[in-house]
């Protein structure tokens, strides 16, 4: 029994030994630490897999934190227990990359990968309808301009907005506030066209309507494709690439007569687009060897490029001077300046 | 006042009624649930079953010099586009390491892409006409088909579907239950111990006990933001690590074998603890050969409980970011692993419907592993509880 007891002392010590032990290594690592949005989460999963698979190196980890969030870990320092790069699905801010400049994070290289268009659907069981961007300002926003004054939000039938359109429910789902679709949706799809009109005085307007119309659907974007299929007289918003993926179930809707096809977000034609980027932290080049084979792999042609795998996951491929931009950043592993942003 | 025999015979009737209305009123909610249950089963089955099978395609690999660049050279153009490209990524990786391969053949059975394992399924698939002919072709000539999916159990995540399996997010959940554990039945154990045993009954024990019962009942989410502020940003344990993951879900388990300790301690009857100082045995000797042993059962039981109840967590282990890709089978107590529930909520977002199966059947096996653990446990009361 003494002997028992014994081993399970020692056990325990064994165990505290170890928690201790892992605190405060600091050494070179093989394996790169990815964090950041989770719109380009499945595209640089698909790269890190692919990377794992046929180099030598450990598959990197990637984690979806959101582009904020990613951001925010990514400026917290240099050093072996902060991420080497960060996806975003807009572009940095200037405040976070001051704060990273603050934290020592100076070296950080600009990657951009692609773009992504935000789409507004429905069941594939209704008539394709066309809106303008002031039409969907009209049906999300709290507060709209009636006879040149701000007023809370009238509509709920979307013929109220404009006689050309259907007779049904406003009901729109759509991403939480904390998401990055939701973000790129405000300010696309309601700060640009609240700037032209005259009842805002030129300031841009982003406040979601709350009384019903437009619903909190959650992060996870199949949800909203699987609630159009039942509630058919409902809009979704979400990325391109579920659209893509469904395209029995859903239509999608064209904003300011371009409808959201590849091309046309790819060009910038389609109003409520995108791009997608990542950025690279150079000060972990020496500590994290693999990081720019990595990086190199990702804006190769194979993966980015016009038919590349990545365009099959529903990535929206730039135009080729573009692309040549993005690899001749990668090679000169050009700094980004707070400049560059203003 | 006195009742007369029809009032209290009216009475007795009213009564039985009553009863034997709320005996049909609780059989409906019964059945109500077991018909929820059912349901549910019906509804992961049907979708989680397909997962179990895979396409797989015979194919004729021709290791020629272009397949040192671009795998799918070595393939059959017309079949190329039908196997997975987790095969044909790895064919230049594999002619770098077996430079003799240059110039054989090679026939064997291979992954074939998920499009074409959704069209032999006859769910939605993406394979033009065309495709679909040579997959009919391949099918009657016996080199196509659905062969049972051992690539599900026996490979990590990927972002195609055909090759995504749930190893890797096993062995994270199989370390990191070993971490919570090691740390969950120890501490909880001796802490019981002491409470129902050496403690004085004062103040102090009193308050002790009440927050643990609370802790008991506190929304899980909250001991993953304490693993984070404490663990990960004041002891910098690595992130995403199975060891981060089972010290979060060890202070979860804490209350609850802490409460089953106590439960199964007292249980064990003051005679035996009375008869053992009787025979001049010291309190730490009358614990630990008689009152342990004795409740063991209970402690096992409570702990098992305990175990499965962290298993399914994945509230908590987000926020530590245990919630990552791993498509690397790895068994490690330091390096970035996912959990089972943790990978069926990855897999439940991704767009490709491909997933839809891989998700049910990641559910069933998390279930097949928490009835296995439950059953163990009511297994273990039946055989060694003792009553008094």
């Amino acid at each position: 029994m003494n002997r028992i007891l014994k081993s399970r002392t020692l056990k325990t010590t064994a165990i505290a030994a170890a928690v201790i032990g892992v605190v405060g290594v600091a050494q070179a690592r093989d394996q790169i630490r990815i964090v950041g949005s989770s719109t380009v989460y499945p595209f640089a999963s698909y790269v890190t897999e692919e990377f794992g698979a046929v180099t030598n190196y450990p598959t990197p980890v990637i984690e979806s934190t959101g582009s904020g969030g990613g951001l925010r870990l990514f400026c917290n320092g240099v050093g072996d227990n902060t991420p080497d790069i960060t996806n975003a699905s807009r572009r940095i801010k200037v405040s976070e990359l001051e704060r990273c400049i603050e934290n020592g994070v100076t070296d950080v290289t600009e990657v951009k990968i692609g773009s992504d268009g935000i789409v507004l659907a429905q069941s594939s069981t209704n008539e394709a309808i066309e809106l303008t961007l002031e039409q969907l300002f009209m049906a999300v926003a709290a507060k709209v301009p009636v006879d040149g004054e701000l007023v809370d939000n009238p509509y709920t039938n979307w013929s109220e907005i404009d006689a050309s359109l259907p007779d049904r429910e406003i009901s729109i789902y759509g991403p939480p506030s904390t998401s990055g679709t939701r973000d790129a949706f405000e300010e696309l799809a309601m700060e640009v066209p609240s700037e032209e009109m005259e009842a805002f005085g030129g300031e841009g307007y982003t406040e979601v309507r709350s009384d019903g119309a437009y619903i909190d659907a959650g992060e996870n974007d199949n949800l909203i494709v699987q609630r159009l299929s039942e509630d058919t007289g409902a809009f979704g918003i979400f990325g391109y690439s579920f659209l893509e993926e469904n395209p029995d179930a859903l239509i999608g809707t064209a904003i300011d007569g371009v409808a959201p096809e590849p091309e046309a977000i790819s060009a910038g034609d389609y109003p409520i687009a995108r791009s997608l980027w990542f950025y690279v932290k150079n000060q972990h080049v020496d500590a994290v060897p693999p990081l720019y084979d990595y990086v190199d792999m990702f804006v190769s042609e194979t993966m980015i490029g016009k038919g590349g795998y990545l365009s099959d996951l529903g990535l929206i491929p730039l135009t080729e001077a573009e692309r040549e931009a993005t690899r001749n950043k990668v090679e000169e592993r050009t700094s980004l300046q707070l400049s560059d942003l203003q | 006042m006195s009742h007369s025999f029809d009032d209290i015979s009216a009475q007795l009737k009213k009564r039985h009624r009553q009863s034997s209305r709320l005996k049909w009123i609780s059989m409906g909610a019964l059945g109500l649930a077991g018909l929820f249950l059912v349901l549910f089963f019906a509804d992961m089955l049907s979708k989680g079953l397909p997962a179990f099978q895979q396409a797989q395609i015979q194919v004729q690999i021709d290791y020629n010099e272009d397949a040192q660049r671009m795998g799918r050279a070595a393939l059959d153009p017309e079949v190329s586009r039908l196997v997975s490209r987790t095969f044909e990524r790895l064919i230049p990786v594999r002619m770098r390491d077996n430079p003799e391969l240059l110039g054989t053949t090679e026939t064997r059975w291979v992954l074939a892409d998920s499009e074409v394992d959704q069209y032999l399924k006859g769910h939605r698939h993406t394979l033009s006409e065309s495709q679909q002919a040579t997959v009919d072709a391949l099918v009657e000539q016996d080199r196509a088909e659905l062969k049972f999916n051992t690539t599900f159990f026996a490979s990590g995540d990927s972002k195609m579907p055909e090759a995504a399996g749930i190893l890797a997010a096993a062995l994270g959940t199989v370390m990191t239950m070993l971490v919570t554990l090691s740390i969950a039945f120890p501490v909880g154990v001796m802490t019981a111990l002491y409470l129902e045993e050496f403690a004085p009954d004062n103040r102090l024990t009193q308050l002790i006990e009440i927050n643990i019962n609370n802790l008991a009942a506190i929304p899980s989410i909250l001991f993953g933001l304490l693993g984070l502020a404490i663990f990960i940003n004041f002891f910098g344990v690595p992130r995403s690590s199975p060891l981060v993951g089972g010290m979060t879900l060890a202070l979860m388990t804490l209350p609850v074998i802490i409460i089953a300790t106590r439960t199964a301690l007292r249980s064990v009857p003051d005679s035996i603890r009375h008869a053992a100082f009787g025979v001049g045995c010291s309190r730490w000797q009358v614990v630990r050969d008689h009152v342990l042993p004795l409740a063991m059962p209970g402690i096992m039981t409570g702990s098992i409980i305990g175990l499965a109840q962290a298993m399914g967590e994945t509230a908590p282990l987000i926020i530590v970011g245990m919630v990552a890709f791993i498509p690397d089978i790895g068994v490690s107590f330091t390096n970035a692993a996912t959990v089972l529930p943790a990978q069926v909520f990855t897999w439940a977002g991704e767009p490709d419907q491909a997933f839809v199966e891989k998700t049910a059947g990641g559910i069933l096996v998390l279930l097949a592993i928490l009835i296995f653990l439950n059953a163990t446990a009511v297994m273990l009361r039946r055989k060694f509880e003792r009553r008094w």
